[in-house]
């Protein structure tokens, strides 16, 4: 019966929930989807074919499934996104509730850091990081979790600056809480929904960010079946073989549409300000 | 902003150029490439093991990383940036040859961007909650959500492919080359400028000497553009600045699409071919570019809002 409440105060969440949810399952279940052609399989006669039946979304310039591949892509971009905002949520709320907590030294060295990190345009290091990291999937996500963590230290410390001076933190002190059960138990959860709801929304965007380093070659390499990189594939043939940067472009776009709108909608859900 | 300020300012584009170069300079080091293979791979030649050891002594690779950094250093603040290790000419000259391509470029989007942005967040705020709102917020969520590379390439399949209007590649620097590249920079841009011209102009709305000027019978269209418009700049500058980090950085994947000889194009290459000299110069240059257009967004204000000429 909640759960039938639930649904219908927040319908467009549910809606994007269930949405983003069989993008999930598409990805996981990849090979049934597929029918069990291999991403990786090329078949030379059967280069740079339209769109047809036998392959609706056509074939690449080694015969490879474009529709399969495109599938399997959903993996790669799925779990680089969520490993960035992770990264970047987690290191965040670390650093920001210390820095807020504890002031002084702590403080001064983490936010400096953080604002040097926002005062220069971040992809353009994050582009230089990945490269010369050398390409894979796992520099391309160290380098933009490297330039973004700041954002979210920020907010975790304007929050906990807020709280830190209550009364009921005091009384915590005074009672002998030891430090790192206050931080635990008193600092984290006032600090966690508000980044949660920023970190939702921030799935999308970091999508975008790693399928651009892979288009530029700074991210996935050549057999892995990511839609950056695919797109980076599909260029030289944009004028024989269009399909094979159509349909990996709207791959991208529609999963970034619909985390975006889910992103918005759980904002809506957890913020209770805007009522 | 006084002397004072200023000064404090520029203390501080110094710190973060000197940090954000000294990083790179350690990410270089540590990274598992090795330039003087890249280089001679490049030439196509098997060196020998002493051939190698030689070489990483004349180009200085082999002392400490602090002096070859101090080094460094001191060359930049002589003008000298290095010398590339792919094209073998100064790093100065390269990036001085395509900083006003790329220049164009940002200034080109940045005006195309607020010919579209600015009306249409203004009829968003004036016309909020409507389905007119609704429509464009749409509009403007998928603007944000579509990859400026497939937008790029889109454009391209259409206009050059299909239509063939305009050059495939941008090589002269014309103006028809440079009308995709803007565009496609333009697109994602606009639509997230267009949210915060929505939300600066419904600010201003909310004030009571709209109200005043409304009760007195002043022309909507009057209170629109010669008072409330003027009003918002100040945020809508600030943003405007911020946002050139982004456009910065999406200038490199554009010119890459539209082979544009850019700075951003030219910094690819570099990364591939492990020169860093070359990338080492472009990842200073652009912070500094951002920085200082920041600064200058900063000083604006002296003059777009006179409040704060008073206030310090």
């Amino acid at each position: 019966m909640k759960f039938k409440s639930f649904v219908k105060k927040n319908k467009f969440f549910c809606l994007f929930a269930a949405l983003a949810f069989l993008i999930i399952l598409a990805a996981v279940f990849a090979p049934v989807i597929t029918g069990g052609v291999d991403p990786a399989a090329s078949v030379l006669k059967d280069a740079l074919q339209a769109p047809s039946t036998a392959h609706i979304f056509g074939t690449d310039k080694l015969g490879r499934d474009i529709f399969t591949r495109v599938i399997y892509g959903a993996r790669t971009s799925l779990a680089a996104a969520f490993s960035v905002v992770f990264i970047i949520f987690a290191l965040g709320t670390v650093l920001g509730v210390l820095a807020g907590y504890f002031r002084g030294w702590v403080d001064t060295v983490i936010m400096r850091i953080a604002d040097m990190m926002v005062s220069f345009p971040g992809m353009v290091f994050a582009m230089a990081i990945a490269g010369i990291l050398g390409a894979s999937i796992r520099n391309a996500v160290i380098a933009v979790a490297l330039v973004s963590w700041t954002k979210y230290a920020r907010l975790a410390r304007s929050l906990v600056l807020k709280i830190r001076n209550r009364d009921y933190v005091a009384a915590a002190v005074v009672t002998g809480s030891k430090t790192p059960y206050i931080l635990i138990r008193y600092m984290v959860p006032n600090v966690i929904p508000t980044l949660v709801i920023t970190a939702a929304t921030d799935i999308g965007g970091m999508m975008l960010e790693l399928a651009g380093l892979s288009f530029l070659g700074f991210g996935a390499k050549a057999p892995n079946p990511e839609w950056g990189l695919m797109l980076n594939e599909g260029r030289p043939f944009i004028q024989s073989a269009p399909w094979m940067m159509i349909y990996p472009g709207a791959a991208i776009f529609v999963v970034v549409v619909v985390f975006n709108l889910l992103g918005d909608a759980l904002r809506d859900v957890l913020d209770v300000r805007d009522e | 902003m006084n002397a004072k300020q200023l000064g404090k300012r520029l203390f501080q584009i110094v710190l973060v150029a000197v940090g954000i170069s000294f990083l790179t300079f350690l990410i270089t080091y540590l990274a598992p490439g090795d330039p003087v293979r890249t280089m001679f791979a490049a030439t196509g030649t098997m060196p020998s093991e002493e051939l190698i050891q030689e070489t990483r002594e004349t180009m200085g690779l082999n002392r400490p990383l602090l002096v070859q950094y101090f080094d460094w250093l001191c060359g930049c603040l002589k003008g000298d940036f290095g010398t590339s290790y792919a094209y073998h000419k100064p790093v100065a000259t390269l990036l001085m040859d395509r900083l006003w391509p790329t220049l164009k470029l940002s200034i080109s989007s940045m005006f195309l961007m607020l010919l579209v942005a600015v009306p249409i967040g203004m009829a968003q705020a004036t016309h909020k909650n409507s389905i007119v709102d609704y429509a464009l917020r749409g509009v403007t969520f998928f603007g944000v959500s579509m990859p400026n590379f497939w937008v790029g390439l889109l454009l391209m399949l259409v206009f050059c492919v299909r239509l063939q209007l305009l050059p495939v590649a941008s090589f002269g620097g014309d103006l028809k080359s440079l009308i995709l590249p803007s565009v496609t920079l333009a697109f994602a841009m606009s639509a997230k400028y267009t949210r915060q011209v929505r939300t600066a102009i419904l600010e201003e709305l909310n004030q009571d000497y709209v109200t005043g000027a409304r009760a007195r019978g002043v022309k909507e269209w009057q209170i629109l553009w010669l008072n409330v418009f003027p009003n918002s700049l100040l945020p809508l500058i600030t943003m405007l600045g911020l946002s050139l980090g982004s456009l910065l950085g999406g200038t490199a994947v554009v010119e890459v699409i539209f082979s544009y000889p850019g700075m951003g194009s030219l910094a690819v290459a570099a990364i591939t071919a492990y020169d860093y000299p070359l990338i080492q110069g472009y990842v200073l240059w652009i912070s500094l570019i951002y920085m200082l257009v920041n600064l200058a967004v900063d000083i604006s204000y002296n003059y777009v809002d006179p409040r704060m000429r008073e206030k310090r």
